[in-house]
């Protein structure tokens, strides 16, 4: 049963809350676990106590966040039984395996050794603290890696045969799916973001003492670290950005389009830096994209296959087809149109339903004729199964403007961390930042900045790439469950007014042991 | 002391020193009460969970796959 949008939209919004909530403690987790580690690891080799106490310090920061962000994703799993049943039971044992093995095994590593660097130090030797406080940050980041495998393949679905029988998706190669290019450059990004996080974070809070003129010592230490840390992580984020780029041309052209606001692709297409977008534009009318813009000309093209000619198709060329791309592999293929692959998918979806039909049909010889012929059918035209589902072109538009401007909003800030952190490393060079006020004011401000820049990346992620909840193989209309709208709508109240005491509450925990600072806080 | 006992007592001592630990725990119990005994029992029961065997739940979702809108 196909439900109706309000249901579909209910159910987005209830996951898109329950994501974002997720992902404003995660990447702190994944970063500041790290920036501990090599603080504790100055400290084991050092044998200095300021080191300790700067790894104490962080290390509750750490625990407090921990504890926010603990049991947020579970619900993110509750809502794929209840809310996306079709799309839990489509996806077969793909979601199973790598969220299996990061249950018992990264998020065991994670909490098991999380214990030892809370409750062990003076308990056990030094060696083995450090050696728990890199394990709690290996397996934290080890998480996030088998959770965006998961992730990656609903972006990217390979390794797979689709079970007309049962109508799961087996898994056929289980490498290709967790080394899949997607994957590789999700997890990268994402971890690197965390990075990000955790540099901007420590280093506004370091700021916050030099203001008020007090752990001046720790402080300048803690952004001198920080500062680094961050170039290191903002760098490979510009790196890990680009593959993440050339990967979307490749597997999710349309997202890469509604990234740019691209309408018509040509033989170098420019790179827009900043646009005002033009809400009269559709793909079937003559309007100009942009009521303003400032394009980079032939950048796009050189920045997903470093060739400033290379053709990159826009929102109306990928409904039209007809042009030449390169598939995931590289290998040179002729796109068809929307209608082509609603062909394709009616017939994929049309294979399915005389499986359904004949399975069980008593004249064996005429079950198996038209199963292997179902087969067939079923298997030439898999890859375009969720076209069937779709009536219009414009079913298979992400929100341009969410998408567009989303992408902005990180690249901008992207750039404002790469100056940020470069004037925060000169100025510590220099040994005048705790003089320059307005540094400091810049370094509180970009705590907010860095958390809407990471939930900005995965705006653009999961927006530009409706309406599929697997691409071009399932979309959302096709993935919801029969439950009823009020019900999501009355849990997704639950969830906001439950987040947000709890986030509250979590704050204020968190603010008033910044403020009790590193001489103030009884450990433990 | 053997080793099992010298966890426990890791464990407990760990926790009992505990001081903003004890408001994140109670925090953190608050939600997985929450989260488990309200929002997992009364709102948020797998669809698929009403049919009995694997078999039940593919025809199911096939249904809903194939039916034309």
């Amino acid at each position: 049963m196909l439900l109706t949008s309000s249901l579909a939209d209910a159910s987005r919004l209830q996951f898109a809350l329950t994501a974002m909530y997720h992902w404003l403690f995660v990447p702190l987790t994944l970063g500041l676990g790290i920036l501990i580690a090599i603080f504790e690891t100055k400290y084991y080799r050092s044998g200095d106590e300021s080191w300790k106490k700067l790894t104490r310090f962080w290390s509750r920061i750490f625990a407090i966040n921990f504890a926010c962000g603990v049991a947020t994703g579970i619900i993110l799993e509750f809502e794929f039984g209840t809310n996306w049943s079709n799309y839990s039971w489509f996806v077969g044992d793909i979601f199973g395996a790598p969220l299996a093995i990061e249950g018992i095994f990264a998020f065991f590593l994670e909490s098991t050794f999380f214990a030892v660097m809370y409750f062990g130090w003076d308990k056990v030797s030094k060696g083995f603290h450090l050696l728990s406080t890199w394990l709690t940050a290996i397996g934290a980041n080890l998480s996030a890696y088998w959770i965006l495998t998961a992730n990656g393949w609903m972006q990217n679905p390979v390794g797979v045969e689709f079970n007309p029988l049962t109508a799961r998706n087996e898994m056929v190669d289980f490498w290709s799916i967790v080394f899949s290019p997607t994957t590789l450059s999700k997890f990268s990004h994402s971890v690197m973001s965390g990075f990000l996080v955790a540099a901007i974070v420590v280093i506004a809070i370091s700021c916050w003492y030099l203001k008020k003129q007090r752990n001046r010592e720790f402080s300048l230490r803690s952004i001198k670290y920080a500062t680094v840390f961050g170039l290191i992580a903002i760098f490979a984020l510009m790196a890990t950005g680009h593959t993440s780029a050339v990967t979307v041309a490749r597997t999710q052209p349309m997202k890469l389009a509604a990234m740019e606001g691209l309408y018509r692709g040509e033989n170098g297409t420019p790179f827009v830096g900043f646009a005002v977008l033009n809400p009269k534009k559709t793909f079937d009318n003559d309007e100009k994209p942009y009521l303003f813009n400032i394009s980079v000309p032939k950048a796009l093209s050189f920045m997903v296959d470093f060739d400033f000619n290379t053709f990159v198709p826009g929102i109306s060329d990928i409904i039209e087809g007809g042009y030449t791309y390169k598939d995931a592999n590289g290998v040179e293929k002729k796109a068809l149109s929307f209608q082509e692959k609603v062909d394709r998918g009616n017939m994929a979806r049309r294979a399915l339903s005389l499986y359904a039909q004949y399975k069980d049909d008593q004249d064996t010889v005429k079950r198996n004729e038209i199963l292997s012929q179902a087969k067939v059918y079923l298997d030439d035209n898999f890859e375009y199964f969720g076209y069937g589902f779709l009536k219009s072109p414009e079913e298979s538009i992400p929100n341009v403007p969410v998408t567009f401007y989303s992408f902005r909003i990180m690249v901008m800030l992207g750039g404002y961390f790469i100056l940020f952190l470069i004037v925060c490393w000169w100025l510590t060079k220099k040994k005048i930042l705790e003089k320059k006020k307005w540094f400091i004011f810049f370094a509180i401000l970009s705590v907010p900045l860095v958390y809407i820049c990471a939930e900005a990346g995965w705006v653009v992620a999961e927006v530009g790439r409706q309406p599929w909840t697997i691409q071009d193989l399932l979309p959302i209309g096709a993935s919801v469950s029969g439950v009823s709208s009020s019900n999501v709508w009355t849990t997704f109240i639950i969830f906001a007014v439950l987040f947000t005491t709890l986030l509250i509450a979590e704050l204020k925990i968190a603010f008033n042991q910044i403020k009790k600072g590193p001489d103030g806080i009884k450990w433990n | 002391m053997n080793i099992f006992k010298r966890v426990y007592v890791f464990y407990r001592d760990g926790f009992r020193n505990m001081e903003v630990g004890k408001t994140l725990w109670l925090i953190i119990l608050i939600k997985l009460a929450i989260i488990f005994l309200i929002l997992r029992v009364f709102f948020f029961r797998p669809e698929l969970s009403r049919y009995d065997t694997d078999s039940e739940k593919a025809e199911h979702v096939i249904e809903n796959l194939t039916k034309q809108p």
